[in-house]
């Protein structure tokens, strides 16, 4: 049977029939409906873990103890887990251990485009890198065989093209999901610097095994054709390169590490010009030139953001110096006014972002929904570096430029904060700081759709858990000022983080509200009345209210307001009120 | 560009959450049921909150590329109109332009800091034939449910598209949940019935 699958179902599809055993995860765009998807196979024990770091190291031990497992995260999350990546090559595994990581060329949404393909090298790990869903289904089973039988993770490498398209799969029947019994070897589990000098040994002999293996894998091809020219590819960029010279030879790399070196000189030597079509770094350009092959890449290509079809039809054609042909003149396009993502109405963070934003505070910001609070009207963060980095980055602040410390908050989302998060709130209580965290708690991960943590009380397969006390974690660290608001209740908001900030010592305030979405339902729609067009309510950025060209009074949509009654708490003429609260 | 042989591009526009993925997916199967290769791109994340959307679909004998390049595009589908203007440049010259006549406004129009354009359609209209304009919403909410304007959209589709009405019908019924199927079935054919005939 074939059926269309996104990259991302098709990884699972992948878990599901080649035998995975374990699967974890940190949700993040592109990444996180790999193991919404596994999840749905009740034979695969999946989980959320608080962060990449955990899913990571859960997942080796899986393998360790004889398991199949797949470990899922975006490019980001994979700096994240790092520590265990670099040992984890040197221990290896028992059962196969495949690391997908989902990278994000052009930032659809992320803070950054790192090209995660420089993971294999650095880490001595054989990487795979699938153009479409077949491939990234396949590429599981692949890389499950490479990962035991050459004793080593695997680092699966897609980018959001191929997580987010959909495109024709196979579908197999599911394999066995047996699990080998368990062997102690303290030689190759303990990684003592003793051990360790051994493992690596034992990884410059593997690295030449996979070397000849790179050399015959099937997934490895020329596809013959006129050899003017002939491009190396890999990934979604092979996709674009095939659509733009349907006529070209192209070696197509599966495995880009290790890279098929006498594979690439043979195929060189039967092209005319050779190019390169690649995004992001010249990863594999590089490496063919330290072969001592002319290759042209990053020369016609740009070294960030993402490849066209267009883009590769031109510039190879003009470094060939061939018209390309008949190609229509790209209209101009109509001057369309933007449209940014924004917190949507009756979101729990906006309240408290006015009220930042009046006391006119230096707001360290993280990842979440909440980071949409930088962009006006609210234009309330002043910095967003990475998970965790609100909390640790304020105490920075606070070291760096005393005159600061009363007039800073770090906010962080409660997903977040479990993340990464405990550790700078750890740092505050321990050196000193005075920087006043507000954990904007909405009970979920919310930006990418909603998946439990450890703060929710429920699992990724919806099994109940624990539900972490963020009050008694923050005072167990020593925090002794912890207060908890509704982020509704503007004036009580204002009064607690006034006087949070003047007190000369670590406190945590905990704005609870369950995101907006979750809310199935909404209040009667906010009602105007005797609207003095001051406008001061439109500097909450709420999509729901508006002001109409002419029209002499702000309009509020029924059809999107939640009725939070943040914006009746703004109006100062009590223009704005809640249904029912008409005539009060 | 030299277009590739046999490939239909559809692009499908919108607002973050009007289910422009909904209507790729039926679009899809159309594809699939007609024996084609079909690649779909959508976007997920942040751009979801209220953001701009794009989903594309390709389908022919064989597609590579799962994006539609600028100038490729054989139908535009705007769930709403300002996000026709904004993705106006992917249409080939002979384009069909089919639109959502509903108006959501971005925040920087709601807060005053910019101006959504009063003559979308006449300036689409100057550039493209055929443009259809019909108000799915309202046709939605008369079959039942102003959720299904997505399907409306696709039945304004099927009236601009030469596929038979049998495989759409097929489509719908892969595609939407069987207690919905009446209501979208009734959407469906609101579209067609707009532009078809």
């Amino acid at each position: 049977m074939r059926t269309l699958l996104t990259g991302n179902e098709a990884i699972a599809r992948g878990a599901y029939e080649y035998g995975v055993k374990v699967a974890t995860a940190y949700p993040g765009t592109p990444s996180t409906e790999i193991l919404e998807n596994i999840a749905k196979c009740s034979e695969i024990h999946s989980q959320w873990s608080p962060n990449e770091k955990v899913a990571l190291e859960v997942g080796l031990g899986a393998a360790i103890a004889g398991a199949r497992v797949l470990v899922a995260m975006k490019h980001v999350g994979v700096n994240v887990a790092a520590d265990p990546l670099f040992t984890a090559a040197y221990t290896g595994v028992r059962g196969g251990l495949v690391l997908v990581s989902t990278d994000d060329p052009g930032m659809h949404s992320s803070q950054n485009e790192q090209d995660n393909r420089h993971y294999a090298p650095f880490a001595k790990i054989p990487m795979l890198e699938p153009a479409d869903s077949q491939q990234a289904k396949d590429m599981v089973g692949l890389a499950l065989e490479i990962s035991e039988t050459f004793d080593t993770p695997v680092l699966l490498r897609l980018t959001t093209r191929v997580s987010h398209s959909r495109s024709l799969v196979n579908l197999g029947e599911p394999g066995e999901r047996a699990v080998k019994p368990y062997q102690k070897d303290v030689a190759k589990y303990v990684m003592l610097p003793a051990y360790g000098r051994q493992r690596r040994l034992f990884i410059a002999e593997r690295d030449k095994r996979l070397q000849a293996f790179a050399e015959n894998t099937p997934v490895n091809r020329i596809e013959p054709g006129d050899q003017a020219f002939g491009i190396i590819t890999s990934g979604i960029s092979y996709l674009y390169a095939r659509e733009a010279w349907p006529e070209a030879t192209i070696l197509h790399l599966g495995m880009t590490h290790p890279l098929p070196s006498q594979m690439i000189r043979e195929f060189a030597g039967q092209v005319g010009r050779l190019f390169v079509v690649e995004e992001l770094e010249p990863y594999l350009e590089n490496q063919i030139k330290a072969m001592g092959l002319p290759v042209t890449g990053k020369q016609i290509f740009p070294a960030y953001g993402e490849l066209s079809v267009t883009l590769v039809k031109e510039r190879i054609a003009g470094a060939l110096g061939r018209e390309t042909a008949g190609r229509e003149a790209e209209p101009r396009p109509f001057e369309a006014p933007g449209r940014p993502p924004v917190m949507c109405p009756g979101c729990p963070h906006r309240g408290l972002f006015y009220v930042l934003r009046q006391l006119k505070l230096t707001v360290t910001g993280d990842i979440g929904c909440y980071t949409l609070g930088a962009l006006p009207p609210l234009a309330v963060l002043d910095t967003c570096i990475c998970m965790g980095a609100s909390i640790s980055g304020a105490l920075g602040m606070e070291k760096g430029n005393p005159g600061l410390a009363r007039r800073l908050v770090a906010v962080i989302g409660d997903s977040t904060f479990l993340h990464s998060g405990i550790t700078g709130l750890m740092d505050i209580v321990y050196n000193g700081g005075t920087a006043t965290v507000i954990i904007l708690d909405n009970g979920t991960t919310a930006m990418t759709g909603h998946q439990d943590h450890p703060g929710t009380g429920r699992t990724l397969t919806g099994q109940p858990a624990y539900k972490v006390d963020f009050v008694a974690l923050a005072k167990s660290l020593g925090v002794k000022r912890v207060t908890e608001v509704d982020p509704f209740d503007l004036p009580k908001v204002k009064e607690v983080v006034s006087r949070e900030i003047a007190v000369p010592e670590p406190s945590v305030i905990i704005a609870r509200r369950p995101c907006a979405l979750l809310v199935k339902t909404p209040e009667s729609p906010v009602v105007v009345a005797g609207c003095n067009a001051c406008k001061a309510c439109l500097r909450l950025g709420c999509p729901a209210l508006s002001f109409p060209e002419g029209a002499g009074s702000v309009e509020v949509n029924p059809a999107l307001c939640t009725g939070c009654g943040v914006c009746t708490k703004v109006c100062k003429f009590g223009a704005l009120r809640k249904a029912g609260e008409e005539n009060a | 560009m030299k277009k590739m042989p046999n490939v239909t591009n559809i692009l499908l526009v919108g607002v973050g959450g009007q289910g422009t993925i909904l209507a790729g997916k039926i679009l899809a199967q159309v594809g699939l049921a007609q024996g084609l290769d079909v690649k779909m791109s959508e976007i997920h994340g942040m751009a979801q909150r209220g953001g701009s959307v794009v989903t594309q679909v390709r389908m022919g004998e064989q597609v590579f590329s799962p994006l539609i390049e600028p100038g490729e595009a054989d139908f535009l589908v705007a769930f709403e109109k300002l996000e026709a203007y904004r993705w106006a440049q992917m249409l080939r010259p002979a384009g069909t332009v089919i639109i959502n006549d509903q108006r959501i406004d971005p925040l920087p129009v709601l807060v005053g800091a910019a101006v959504y354009p009063p003559d979308i359609v006449p300036a689409l209209k100057a550039r493209f034939s055929p443009v259809l304009l019909a108000p799915a919403q309202t046709l939605a909410g008369r079959a039942g449910s102003e959720k299904a304007a997505n399907v409306v959209l696709m039945g304004m589709l099927a009236a601009g598209m030469t596929i038979p009405l049998t495989i759409w019908q097929e489509a719908l019924a892969a595609v939407i949940p069987p207690k919905l199927l009446a209501i979208n079935r009734r959407a469906f054919a609101a579209g067609l019935e707009t532009f078809g005939n």
